[in-house]
């Protein structure tokens, strides 16, 4: 089909919502490559999922329907897809970069002797070639990738890149196709799902979040994090590292892996702004950055930004709002 | 159990970084290097495993000859030797041709169980683990937490979104990429330098590993990411700066 195959990721017949934004950036593609665009749903029973899609701008929605669907594995997934890109031989295959995209399309890829371009945040065309933006160095340096060689070129768009209200409206049909595959090609067996702790903390609720990460260096500094907001009235959170070091609880962790916030007032202190933390506050309307590194990327989506000594800035922070 | 784990180096954490002359990659003269901390997890994994199911731990590592010492610091904290595929100093920006590398360094040691980071602070594409894992024909499964060995099978804890988690069988030997943070790091002690200093570290040649498959991405030029907003940056002394920026959160943003 030489166009553009966007994989849609969907649990029990929920579409992720990351899949609409690569939805959105493989309609771009398509438009500004000038080819077709092709979305693929797999699983088991995924006929009412992919005809929630019928209304969107596409030439043809591949429903891949198996059994051994069902539950996700790597196997499966990327024998299913490898069949598919196989028979329909799309030129670029683009997928949201779920924590499931990161587990098998590397394996997709390796298996047609391609690499993938992971984790994309822009795009251009120039002269008919496909360049894609993706981050170094935790966000501090931005790369220009190309593919070379024979079509097909992987991608996988990174949350927050493209925006799923620009989405065009169309009109496409679903057609169903049933893997070869068999039990012996899964390896893997995926057992029961779990959470470990309702979430009694909805920091999404919060007006202002008040975030520490590495830079505050020992738990005793999380006092200083807790005067602070409690002199704004804001709520404690917290990238990743800090969570993972049980200094707070894991409710309290704003990023790809914790909660996703969109207050009027998030100030990150300490928090280099790795793109894991990024997509989780990126929305907040006003965002203060406090951070001895001029370099580290949360000061690219500050709004105020104070390049400092935390462990002089906070206090007196504190001070002036008394 | 043969546990092999493979770690990079990487410039420190707070590195400044600058791009160099030809945008190609940074300027790496005068940096830091360190263990890149995703995999500074994976080998506490591979030695929590050996001192719980006994084996040897094995460290994997491309990299050019500064990558020695990251290696010598792995095999201070208790890894029992290692193998080090020497690339040139601007080492390998293409996870499948570096994955291919390893699968054939690792050949004739058939590992029951490899183990590598999440992925690199350096390049970040988080696929080197998920590509060696089907260059080596082993199963794989990644964002690990926690591992069970149970004679020659595997059950581990996978990290999902949103706070959910997942059990995960597999037979051996397998490929797991390890979530970062899931138990606290070692330190290496006085007996493990000393004692490190004594272990095997096997060089090989990335040019004699090399074999047939050609690249399908191109890194073409490093830059320094462009501002998406407009940011106001406060200096001066402390308390001035935080002067400043209270007064735009009262009177500009209106958010305090």
């Amino acid at each position: 089909m030489s166009g553009v195959l966007v994989v849609l990721e969907q649990r029990e017949g929920k579409l992720h919502k990351i899949a609409f934004e690569a939805l959105a950036a493989a309609q771009q593609f398509g438009a500004e490559l000038s080819v077709p665009v092709f979305a693929a749903i797999l699983g088991s029973g995924v006929d009412a999922v992919a005809q929630t899609l019928t209304g969107y701008k596409l030439d043809k929605i591949h429903a891949v329907d198996h059994e051994l669907l069902k539950d996700y594995t790597p196997d499966g997934y990327s024998a299913a897809l490898k069949g598919l890109i196989e028979v329909h031989q799309p030129g670029w295959v683009i997928f949201p970069h779920t924590y499931q995209v990161r587990d098998f399309a590397p394996k997709l890829a390796t298996q047609l002797g391609r690499v993938l371009v992971s984790d994309v945040v822009g795009h251009r065309v120039e002269n008919g070639v496909l360049v894609l933006v993706r981050q170094l160095f935790q966000g501090k340096i931005n790369a220009d990738f190309h593919f070379e060689g024979e079509a097909p070129h992987f991608a996988s768009i990174q949350a927050g890149a493209f925006r799923a209200d620009n989405l065009q409206p169309g009109s496409a049909s679903v057609e169903k196709t049933v893997p070869t595959l068999t039990p012996d090609q899964i390896r893997t067996r995926p057992l029961e799902l779990f959470r470990e702790s309702a979430r009694a903390v909805d920091l999404g609720a919060a007006d202002t979040i008040v975030a520490a990460g590495r830079g505050i260096r020992e738990a005793e500094n999380l006092a200083m994090i807790t005067e602070l907001a409690a002199a704004l009235g804001a709520e404690v959170a917290a990238s990743r590292p800090i969570c993972d070091n049980g200094w707070l609880p894991m409710q309290r962790q704003v990023g790809s892996s914790g909660q996703t916030v969109a207050p009027k007032l998030y100030i990150a202190i300490g928090i280099s702004g790795a793109i894991q933390h990024l997509v989780g506050m990126k929305g907040s309307k006003t965002i203060v950055a406090i951070n001895k590194d001029p370099e580290a990327p949360i000061f690219e989506i500050a709004d105020y930004g104070i390049v400092g000594d935390l462990f002089q800035i906070v206090p007196a922070l504190i001070e002036a709002l008394k | 159990m043969k546990i092999v784990v493979a770690i990079k180096q990487v410039p420190s954490r707070d590195s400044l970084l600058k791009v160099n002359s030809s945008a190609t990659w940074i300027e790496d003269a005068d940096l830091t290097w360190e263990i890149n901390e995703p995999d500074a997890y994976a080998l506490e994994a591979g030695l929590q495993l050996k001192e719980k199911a006994g084996g040897e731990v094995i460290v994997l590592s491309a990299g050019p000859e500064r990558a020695g010492q990251t290696i010598r610091e792995a095999l201070a904290k208790g890894a029992d030797r290692a193998l080090h595929i020497e690339t040139d100093e601007a080492g390998i920006t293409d996870p499948l041709t570096l994955a291919r590398l390893m699968a054939r360094a690792l050949e004739p040691e058939k590992p029951d169980l490899v183990l590598t980071g999440l992925q690199s602070d350096d390049l970040g594409y988080g696929q080197t683990g998920v590509i060696l894992a089907e260059a080596m024909g082993l199963p794989h499964s990644t964002l690990i937490m926690n591992i069970e060995a149970e004679g020659n099978r595997i059950k581990v804890k996978r990290e999902l979104e949103d706070g959910w988690f997942q059990y995960v069988e597999m037979p051996l030997p397998a490929l797991l990429a390890i979530q970062s943070g899931a138990t606290k790091l070692r330190y290496a002690t006085l007996m493990g330098i000393k004692k490190a200093k004594s272990k095997e570290v096997k060089r090989m040649s990335a040019a004699e590993l090399s074999g047939p498959g050609g690249v399908s991405i191109r890194l073409e030029r490093i830059y320094m990411p462009e501002k998406s907003k407009h940011s106001q940056i406060f200096d001066g002394p402390p308390k001035e700066a935080v002067a400043k920026l209270v007064e735009k959160l009262r009177f500009e943003a209106r958010v305090i």
